[in-house]
């Protein structure tokens, strides 16, 4: 029969449409903003600087090495190296950026930073309502604009904090060990030590 | 297929812009279609002559998108190219991702651990699910039917989306595989949560199915439309469910073997009509061997690392020589030519973009067909202007 097969595309269409009424499942859209979908856990979109404890300028992981400068595909990571050092989080004195700027209008949020970064400073956050009206200024943040508390980075990936919190609490023990040794072996290299009395007899 | 048999034999009009000879009534009617938005895929322009509403010549316009990404890629790192790949075809980033992958991996020679090869069928296979879903949702809208089944491609789409976002973290830029495996592992929670995806995309399928396959507007407006001869189609080096199609048996997830294809179980459906039905019923039929593959590839994906111990992501020069590697995406054969001087990055990078190349044939398809089909004929091609300009 002609136009049976469109009829029979309507009994779905129909299946559809009422059963939005009576299953959640086939509602599949939110009012938004009013509405928001649960975050999933791994999203991304911009890079974000880690720092430890209060203090976001003495706190910042980063060392300024420019690793992450020099492989961002479309270049926006500008950084400046400090004069002087400052210590990292095992106490080695290290450089800090002086300045460290990301032009988030350019950054394609590829998280290639994150990866190539050997010292856990640079994550990636979820915040994604960055609109702005102002087109240069607005959207190229500073290292202040990006410093933000660990705490932040266990509130949006709980999981990968976890393992990159183990990751420095591992290196940490390591280079505290490294020290100790160190300060025995300094200890022991200064001490006195009385010459033994040569063996044997006259 | 008898297309071996009489390769020599050079089939009428293969090599020459086709022309139709207007009826000699009136005046020829030139118009632009484009280059705004022709349908649903990206900026394009068609030069269309019209003998009233017959189709007379059609020239396809393109570079409206071009980005330069070729010529990129040669100034920068292998790992920096990853990211934009995921923007040639954005419909289907993850196969882009492993054309790349592939090609970096026979330049190095790196191996992929077993578990990274299951992974990137199942995200591959999940990509042309999401593809060809999409693809007949923009098709049936190029017909007029506005909305309905290209939102219910896209419900489907978006859980799939979810998917990748779970374990890429990104929706459509995903920048997920390596060289020498993937950049994370997928979890148990995942490989659960994507089992139980697929075990809702049949469902998804039969209702497109009962809601288009036998609609008969939807025939009335397809069978014998477009027609692509297979000589034709095997000249200009069509690739794809567009060739397949076209009733030629190539798949290159069969002929190559590429991965651990060579493992699943599936079928390679063929067109007999050469129209644009048959290609919207190879994509149909094509999703369901996917879910064969998804099925048997999340049963069987073994425990182990994802990316090879001895790959390095940064800083690698390959030795100087030249590697091909191709896969069969979504929309047809992606490949990518790389050239190594020893350098750290590649001395010349080249795509081979399904899309362009099946754009080729768009004229000898639209000749003498009526002005309306040709922007069906377009969508039955299935392209992104991302992947045609790069």
């Amino acid at each position: 029969m002609l136009g049976e097969g469109i009829l029979k595309g309507m009994a779905e269409t129909a299946k559809n449409f009422f059963g939005s009424y009576f299953s959640a499942e086939r509602l599949t859209t939110v009012q938004y903003p009013e509405e928001r979908i649960a975050p999933i856990e791994a999203t991304r979109d911009f890079p974000f600087l880690v720092y430890d404890g209060a203090d976001w300028e003495a706190g910042l992981r980063c060392v300024a090495c420019q690793i992450c400068e020099k492989e961002c595909p479309p270049k926006c990571i500008y950084i400046e190296k400090s004069a002087d050092k400052k210590p990292d989080y095992v106490g080695k004195p290290q450089f800090y950026p002086a300045k460290f700027d990301i032009d988030i209008s350019v950054c394609m949020s590829c998280q290639i930073c994150v990866e190539v970064c050997p010292f856990e400073a640079i994550k990636m956050d979820t915040e994604f309502e960055l609109s702005t009206p102002d087109r240069f200024g607005g959207l190229l943040l500073d290292r202040k604009q990006l410093a933000k508390p660990n705490e932040h980075y266990h509130k949006i990936h709980p999981t990968e904090a976890a393992q990159v919190d183990a990751r420095l609490a591992e290196g940490k023990a390591k280079a505290d060990t490294r020290q100790t040794n160190a300060a025995i072996a300094a200890a022991v290299k200064g001490a006195e030590i009385p010459a033994r009395p040569p063996a044997g007899g006259d | 297929m008898a297309i071996a048999d009489n390769k020599t034999e050079k089939p009428e009009g293969w090599n020459r812009p086709p022309v139709m000879e207007p009826d000699g009534e009136g005046e020829l009617l030139e118009v632009a279609m484009g280059p705004h938005h022709p349908s649903t895929h990206g900026v394009f322009r068609m030069d269309v002559a019209l003998d009233g509403e017959r189709v007379i010549r059609l020239k396809p316009v393109f570079g409206y998108l071009h980005r330069n990404h070729e010529k990129l890629a040669e100034g920068m790192s292998y790992l920096g190219s990853m990211p934009f790949t995921d923007r040639l075809d954005y419909i289907c980033p993850l196969t882009n991702n492993w054309a790349y992958a592939l090609a970096v991996e026979k330049l190095t020679g790196q191996e992929v651990p077993e578990r990274a090869e299951y992974l990137r069928v199942i995200l591959g296979e999940l990509t042309r699910f999401q593809n060809h879903a999409s693809s007949i949702g923009f098709l049936i809208q190029e017909m007029g039917a506005s909305g309905t089944p290209l939102m219910y491609a896209f419900r489907e789409r978006e859980k799939i989306l979810d998917l990748f976002e779970a374990l890429t973290g990104a929706r459509m830029m995903v920048n997920y595989m390596r060289f020498g495996g993937c950049r994370v592992d997928a979890s148990a929670a995942w490989l659960d949560a994507a089992r139980k995806v697929v075990a809702g995309l049949p469902g998804f399928v039969d209702e497109m199915d009962r809601l288009l396959s036998k609609n008969e507007i939807l025939m009335a407006r397809t069978q014998g439309i477009g027609i692509l001869r297979p000589e034709l189609a095997v000249n200009a080096g069509v690739t794809g469910p567009m060739l397949r199609a076209s009733g030629v048996n190539y798949d290159i997830r069969k002929v190559d073997g590429y991965g651990i294809y060579n493992r699943f179980n599936f079928r390679v459906p063929l067109g007999d009509h050469w129209d644009v039905y048959d290609r919207y019923m190879i994509r149909l039929l094509e999703m369901r061997e996917s879910m064969k593959i998804l099925e048997q590839a999340l049963k069987d994906i073994p425990a182990g690392p994802v990316m090879d111990p001895k790959a390095k992501i940064r800083g690698f020069r390959p030795k100087p020589g030249e590697a091909y590697g191709r896969i069969e995406a979504p929309k047809g054969e992606l490949g990518f030519y790389l050239i190594s001087d020893g350098g750290p990055n590649p001395y010349r990078y080249r795509i081979r973009p399904p899309s362009l190349i099946n754009l080729t044939v768009l004229e000898d398809m639209a000749l003498g067909e009526n002005v309306a089909d040709v922007v069906l004929i377009f969508g039955s091609v299935d392209i992104v202007l991302g992947e045609v300009d790069r």
